[in-house]
């Protein structure tokens, strides 16, 4: 049966309170989870206080100013600061965001930050995406061809090139995949919202030749037809983009194909 | 833990090559579904309380009667579809075979007395 409770290591537990900074007018509470391999405790949910007066105005700001400030051995990703890289992927009031585009003032009292949920923590808001990256190369996310390579380019219409648009702007951050129910009960087998969309990318690709091979990866109970159209994903992505509705057209092709 | 590499993890056992096929099938039952429940509910409405000889004769008509009669055995064909997919989503290991066999019995077996009653009563 899927495992509804945490386990006993598990179990979140009351952190520390960090001090006020003094003098401050607009003091934010975050409360942050806090997970390390190498002390052996269970986690626990350490409570910190920004001023907004002398922070930026994201999530990622604020966490930021926390590890330089407060707390250096907070640990988390970050790298581009506007919503490229998908690095800072985390669970920030219950819903998963980047925090580097998500404005600390859209979440009104306390703000909870968690580590994207249902992954194996490698350290406080670090997930381990091993698997969620064996996923995504697992559908051959890459141009296949058994036509000698033209000597300039594969050639796209304009038409063909918009197919396109929706999907190519992945930025792979995990956000759907571990929004997803289906994911977190089956994520060993199912491929999950980002894979899928992905592996949809290039289903679509005028220019790919693997199309028949790409869908018969996918036809499988547990692969692809795990998603049940919950739209988590959708709700969900960063980049505004809608993984259900790719499946959807996954799932079409492949009754188009036998009927 | 064995000493499998990220990928062969995902790959497992590879692609079953099924899967279209129930979700064809569910798609169809559902569609069924929808026109046949509102029939089944206003020929089976009109009747409901009457006394054993006027239900009787309203099912040996052939339209209630086949209304009834799809209406019950799609019903439990899509059942057991849709429990199957409940219980893969939520059981794993050797239970989730067993639960597989028994509830598709179990649809089946329902969708059979269904046909057994309604047939009873109409011929």
């Amino acid at each position: 049966m899927v495992q509804l409770t945490l386990p006993k290591n598990s179990r979140i537990t009351t952190g520390k309170t960090w001090p006020k900074p003094e003098g401050a007018n607009r003091l934010k509470t975050f409360k942050i989870y806090r997970w390390s391999p190498e002390d052996g405790n269970n986690p626990r949910v350490d409570t910190y206080f920004v001023d907004l007066d002398t922070c930026g105005p994201m999530m990622l700001d604020a966490i930021i100013k926390i590890k330089n400030e407060i707390d250096p051995t907070l640990t988390f990703r970050r790298s581009c600061r506007e919503g490229i890289c998908g690095s800072c992927a985390m669970n920030i009031d219950g819903i998963n965001v980047l925090a580097c585009t998500y404005g600390i003032e859209e979440v009104s009292g306390d703000v909870r930050i968690y580590p994207l949920p249902h992954m194996p923590v490698v350290k406080d808001l670090i997930p381990d995406l091993t698997h969620f990256y064996a996923q995504h190369a697992s559908v051959m996310p890459w141009l296949e061809t058994t036509t000698t390579e033209p000597a300039k380019e594969w050639k796209q219409s304009i038409e063909d090139r918009k197919k396109l648009d929706g999907l190519y702007e992945c930025i792979m951050c995990a956000s759907c995949s571990t929004a997803c129910p289906s994911y977190w009960w089956n994520g060993d087998r199912f491929l999950g919202p980002a894979a899928l969309l992905h592996a949809y990318r290039w289903i679509i690709d005028s220019r790919d030749e693997a199309t028949g091979e790409r869908l018969d990866q996918l036809e499988d109970p547990f692969k692809l037809y795990r998603c049940h159209t919950i739209m988590n994903c959708a709700k969900t992505c960063p980049k505004g983009l809608n993984p259900a509705k790719a499946i959807q057209s996954i799932k079409k092709m492949m009754v188009d194909r036998r009927i | 833990m064995p000493f499998l590499t990220d990928r062969k993890r995902v790959m497992g056992l590879g692609a079953a090559g099924t899967g279209t096929d129930h979700h064809w099938h569910q798609t169809l039952l559902s569609a069924g579904l929808v026109v046949l429940v509102p029939l089944f509910l206003l020929t089976f409405g009109r009747i409901l309380g009457a006394p054993w000889e006027a239900i009787v004769l309203y099912y040996s008509q052939p339209f209630p009667a086949l209304v009834a009669v799809l209406t019950l055995t799609v019903g439990w064909i899509h059942f057991a579809k849709g429990v199957q997919v409940l219980i893969e989503d939520y059981v794993q290991g050797f239970a989730r075979k067993a639960l597989i066999v028994v509830t598709t019995c179990l649809g089946y077996a329902a969708a059979l007395a269904s046909v057994y009653a309604l047939a009873r009563l109409a011929l």
